[in-house]
């Protein structure tokens, strides 16, 4: 199917700002999905709020449109009640990582099959540039016109240190490699997680002066490289991208059919 | 295997929203912003098809076609 076939054509041009990385993110998954050949009726993408979160107005599939930080409590009801079909959440780094940081935890550690894709801008971007959980020490926000002084986070850490099975960390400049890990992360049992390093040019960008989001996307390709690689061996500033973790552990889904199996041959206490 | 050739090159421009991003990260410099704020590919017979303004753009406003697709 074409790129188009995915998408409810009505609702474009979208919202977001000229330059978002937003519309990449959107634009590598559906590609991901495309190379799948899944069927629409086989994907489920649950989202929060924020300007990430409105990448489900846009695409065809099941969505569900939730609480700014809950999706992944919504995503986790769907899952366990039609664990045939594939839950996909994208969230921004707030609403994954602040607001929503329990259930994150809660879902990776429970190793339940759902793809969270996390477009981290490092900024609230839907509610006016307030600093996040990512925007890192010495950064500007909104909220921060001296210097923002919260320590920063890692996205991968997090998701690995609360169990889940598949970690992965790109780039929006990154485009094929988005596309291939988002693939990868769909098709792996259990919690995957893909942090898609992501640009804000009205906020983040404005307010840090880092120029348009070409600039922008120049900076993410600089500043980053492959895991392990030479780049990465010998600056100690570079933030690495790549696969972290893909392993497999008992998925929740899984583990709790056994439950009912239980149940239902009266094995319980 | 032949290279793909590239047969169509569209820009939907009621989605662009001119910010560059296919025109600056092209390898063979075929796009350009117009007066209007919109890219077009103004330099056609250099494209190699591959791709990449399409995969980058933001708003999906861009579809390259080549005699493979
Ligand atoms: C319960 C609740 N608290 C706060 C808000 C206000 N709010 C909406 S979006 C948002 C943060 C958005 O940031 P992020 O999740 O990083 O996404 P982005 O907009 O940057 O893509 C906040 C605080 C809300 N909608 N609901
Ligand atoms: S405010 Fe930032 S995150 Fe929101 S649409 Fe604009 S550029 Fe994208
Ligand atoms: S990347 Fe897309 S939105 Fe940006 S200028 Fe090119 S065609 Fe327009
Ligand atoms: S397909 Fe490649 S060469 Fe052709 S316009 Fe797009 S980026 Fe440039």
């Amino acid at each position: 199917m074409a790129v188009k076939d995915y998408i409810r054509e009505r609702f474009f041009p979208h919202i977001w700002c000229a330059g978002c990385g937003h519309g990449i993110v959107l634009n590598s998954m559906i590609r991901s999905i495309e190379t799948l050949g899944m069927s629409k009726n086989e994907i489920v993408m649950v989202s929060g709020i924020g300007c990430s979160s409105r990448i489900c107005g846009y695409v065809d599939f099941h969505t569900l449109h939730t609480i700014h930080g809950r999706a992944l409590a919504f995503a986790t009801g769907v899952k366990m009640s039609k664990p045939e079909l594939n839950v996909i959440v994208p969230m921004g780094d707030g609403d994954a990582l602040s607001i929503g940081g329990n259930h994150f935890i809660h879902a990776a550690r429970r190793n339940i099959d759902i793809t969270a894709i996390i477009m981290n801008n490092r900024i609230y971007g839907m509610t006016g540039g307030q600093y996040s959980p990512l925007s890192g020490a010495g950064t500007l926000a909104t909220t921060a016109p001296y210097h923002n002084i919260d320590p920063d986070f890692d996205v991968v850490k997090m998701a690995m240190a609360a169990g889940a099975t598949f970690v992965a960390r790109t780039t929006t400049y990154h485009a094929k490699e988005t596309t291939d890990m988002i693939r990868q992360a769909i098709l792996h049992e259990g919690f995957s997680v893909v942090e898609v390093m992501s640009q804000c040019p009205t906020y983040f960008g404005r307010k840090n002066r880092l120029g348009s989001a070409v600039d922008m996307m120049k900076q993410m390709k600089s500043i980053t490289a492959p895991i392990g690689s030479k780049a990465a061996r010998e600056n100690p500033e570079i933030i690495e991208r790549g696969i972290f973790c893909q392993e497999e552990k008992p998925e929740y889904c899984s583990e709790y059919d056994k439950v009912i199996e239980r149940a239902t041959q009266g094995q319980g206490v | 295997m032949a290279k793909p050739k590239l047969k169509t090159h569209t820009i939907d421009r009621d989605w662009c929203k001119g910010c560059s991003i296919c025109v600056e990260f092209c390898p063979k410099d075929v796009l350009e912003i117009d007066d209007m704020d919109k890219a077009v590919a103004a330099r056609k017979d250099d494209c190699i098809a591959c791709k990449l303004c399409e995969l980058r753009c933001p708003d999906l406003a861009v579809e390259v076609r080549t005699d493979k697709d």
